[in-house]
């Protein structure tokens, strides 16, 4: 018994530190799940489960209702270039199977969902990050967005109290409101927490989506910063925050990089871990327990939802705990002070 | 076995054996990683359901629209890559100026056709200026000008576009100006878009131009041998440079059934990756209009149904671009072996008779 127990924990750390390999179908909650909640189809965007980020906090949010109220559960995926019409296939045939409630997880869906929710009355949908395209609107989508600017204050807070230079960076993936709010609740929270601190902004693309997945781009714009003096350098970069994590090896001890989305001290290699000093999180995995509850409830959520520091829905990870400690309690009052609302965040620069 | 029977045949053969090939591929793969190849082609040979069904119409339209546009290229001997840049930029053009609704209905949509022609020669006719007036690939030029159209898109569209939730889209098309389409089953199940039907006129189009005009032997024989077309007073660079255009002016109208069908505006629904697929149809077809269509047909197929592996099949949907991209390989190597194993075949024959003839002479 022992020794199994043992390799189940060798595997458990392998799989933590390499990243990159798609979990087996067989630990799929969803393919074993058969208690008798409600049906909730999952809907990933392109990357699926085993993103280690966006897609795989949906399903931990879908695991944690699973074991809480029985839920069950049938996944989608989308593949990369799709036709809309492919999305809107996969939401109808979940609903068709039998599902009560439907996540569709990234924006992508937003049109998909508006065409679709219609035709099925009975269930009930949400987007993440997702918005309303028309006019009309719908009673059986719900619409869930995040505080980003709020927990970029944080980690802004965190960067500006652990630099020494009194320079810290900034690398968005593109330039678009989206990562323009990361922009300024980072800087907001900089300036904060030290009124003199200098904060480098670089973009790696200006409109191209491309710049969520160029980790060579990633590293060139962090590198940049380092090169400037700054020592503390945060990513909203999506898949080329590796390149902005490598940048930070690369310029050595005492500099630091801060992840963005989910927990990436958890994921990363185990050589760039050492200099990740938190990660803003974006509680995607909340935000859909939070949806699957209110179907097991029977007050399902609809129309929009913003997930703030208030109900946990963004926040900071403090997993690298040599790194982080000494700025918790700080931070921690920043946080208290924003959701009395003594503070309001920026969310343009 | 008559002499057009065999021809036939051999026609066939190679198409056929790509397709054994490929199934051979992805079943091989698939359980390679583990999984079920049984489940996988029960999934995918299961019969359409009616939306499905739908979709497959409308993709191959679209599928079959990039294919011609790749192989007014190929006949001529450009390798225009760049249909995916060409038509980002004229679906971009074409549905900010159907959203600015200068005319009204139908007038507008014509209009913004005219548009997307107009927009994608002009963005092909850069490569075709480029490599007649200074020599330069047309595979190099048109790779690069796919990534501007895309970088340039993005600019006008983050500057000039309507900002919605995250995203940002052109201007929605003013109801009167969306063609909708036929729906064959139940409304829910979807429409076959209206500008579908521009994907037969074009397979049309392309293949009275190929055998019934001036131009189109001009193009075939440029294709051929540029040098015997030289001889018989065709202007090659004319040639490349119209043919190019014309293939730009095509690939514009790749998106377009989709924009007037239901997609209201240049978004998140725009669909990439058409212009690769159309090349890669247009080699599996052998740039035949008949040959492009059910190549077109067969990826749309792969496309749509694989959607369905997600439900009962722990296989990856993106497993058919392995049966897709096997198809195209095996059917350039298995055609280049065909025609190699039919010349011998002739030439056996014809040797064969020579010396029947002459020994017939000689007792």
């Amino acid at each position: 018994m022992a020794t199994l127990a043992l390799a189940g924990c060798g595997g458990g750390s392998d799989s933590e530190g390499g990243g990159g390999d798609k979990p087996a179908a067989s630990d799929d909650v969803c393919k074993t799940a058969d208690g008798d909640g409600p049906k909730i189809g999952l809907a990933y965007d392109v990357g699926g489960r085993g993103d280690q980020s966006f897609n795989d906090s949906a399903y931990a949010g879908m695991e944690k209702a699973v074991s809480d109220f029985d839920a069950t559960c049938i996944e989608g995926e989308a593949t990369d270039g799709e036709a809309e019409s492919a999305r809107e296939d996969r939401l109808r045939n979940m609903a068709e199977s039998g599902a009560t409630a439907i996540v569709g997880v990234g924006f992508a869906y937003s049109e998909s969902v508006n065409a679709v929710a219609p035709d099925f009355p009975e269930v009930n949908f949400a987007v993440i990050d997702g918005f309303d395209p028309d006019d009309t609107a719908n009673d059986n989508v719900a619409y869930l967005g995040f505080a980003e600017e709020q927990g970029s204050f944080l980690v802004g807070v965190a960067a500006a109290e652990k630099s020494q230079s009194g320079t810290i960076g900034f690398v968005g993936g593109v330039n678009n409101e989206l990562i323009q709010k990361f922009e300024a609740g980072y800087t907001a929270g900089a300036k904060a927490a030290k009124p003199d601190i200098k904060v480098e902004v670089q973009y790696i693309q200006e409109s191209d989506l491309s710049g969520f997945g160029d980790p060579a781009g990633g590293k060139a714009a962090a590198t940049g910063e380092f090169d400037k003096g700054a020592d503390v350098v945060y990513h909203a970069a999506g898949g080329s925050g590796s390149g902005v994590f490598d940048a930070a090896v690369e310029a050595g001890e005492g500099n630091w990089a801060i992840g963005v989305d989910s927990d990436q001290y958890l994921t990363a290699t185990a050589e760039q871990k050492p200099f990740i000093l938190t990660s803003m999180l974006k509680r995607v995995d909340t935000a859909t327990y939070n949806f699957a509850k209110s179907i097991d409830e029977g007050k399902p959520l609809v129309s929009y939802t913003v997930y703030d520091l208030k109900q946990d829905g963004v926040g900071y990870s403090s997993a690298n705990e040599s790194a982080i400690t000494d700025l918790t309690t700080s931070i921690d009052e920043y946080k208290a002070k924003i959701i009395s609302g003594e503070i309001t965040v920026p969310t343009k620069p | 076995m008559t002499g057009r029977l065999k021809s036939v045949a051999l026609a066939l053969l190679a198409p056929a054996i790509a397709i054994v090939l490929s199934i051979l591929v992805t079943t091989l793969v698939i359980a390679a990683v583990g999984s079920s190849p049984g489940e996988f082609w029960s999934t995918m040979f299961e019969v359409p359901k009616p939306r499905l069904r739908v979709d497959i119409v409308n993709q191959t339209a679209m599928i079959y629209i990039a294919a011609v546009a790749a192989a007014i290229g190929f006949r001529m001997g450009l390798f225009n890559i760049g249909l995916e840049g060409q038509y980002t930029i004229a679906s971009f053009a074409a549905a900010s100026f159907a959203g600015a609704a200068y005319l009204g209905g139908f007038a507008n949509v014509i209009a913004s056709l005219a548009v997307a022609m107009l927009v994608g020669a002009a963005w092909s006719g850069i490569a075709g200026l480029l490599k007649t007036t200074r020599g330069v690939s047309e595979v190099i030029s048109t790779i690069m000008l796919n990534a501007i159209a895309v970088t340039l898109v993005g600019y006008f569209l983050n500057n000039y576009g309507v900002k919605e939730g995250n995203t940002v889209h052109t201007k929605n098309l003013e109801p009167s100006s969306t063609l909708g389409g036929f729906s064959p089953f139940e409304d829910r199940d979807g429409e076959i878009w209206a500008l579908s039907i521009v994907a037969l006129l074009l397979g049309i189009g392309f293949w009275v131009l190929l055998n019934k005009t001036r131009f189109g032997f001009d193009l075939r024989a440029s294709g051929q041998s540029e040098s015997a077309a030289l001889a018989s007073g065709i202007n090659p660079k004319r040639m490349i440079l119209i043919s190019m255009m014309l293939s730009g002016a095509v690939a514009g109208l790749i998106w377009m059934p989709a924009l007037f069908g239901g997609a209201r505006n240049y978004g998140t629904s725009f669909q990439v990756g058409l212009g690769f697929l159309g090349i890669a149809v247009a080699l599996l077809g052998r740039n035949r209009p008949v040959g492009m269509l059910f190549g077109a047909l067969l990826f749309a197929f792969l496309s749509v149904k694989s959607n369905d592996l997600t439900f009962g099949t722990d296989v990856s949907p993106s497993i058919v671009q392995i049966t897709q991209g096997v198809a195209v390989l095996a059917v350039v190597v298995t055609y280049e072996v065909v025609r190699r194993w039919r010349t011998r075949l002739e030439q056996r024959a014809v040797s064969r008779e020579l010396t029947g003839t002459t020994a017939g002479a000689t007792s």
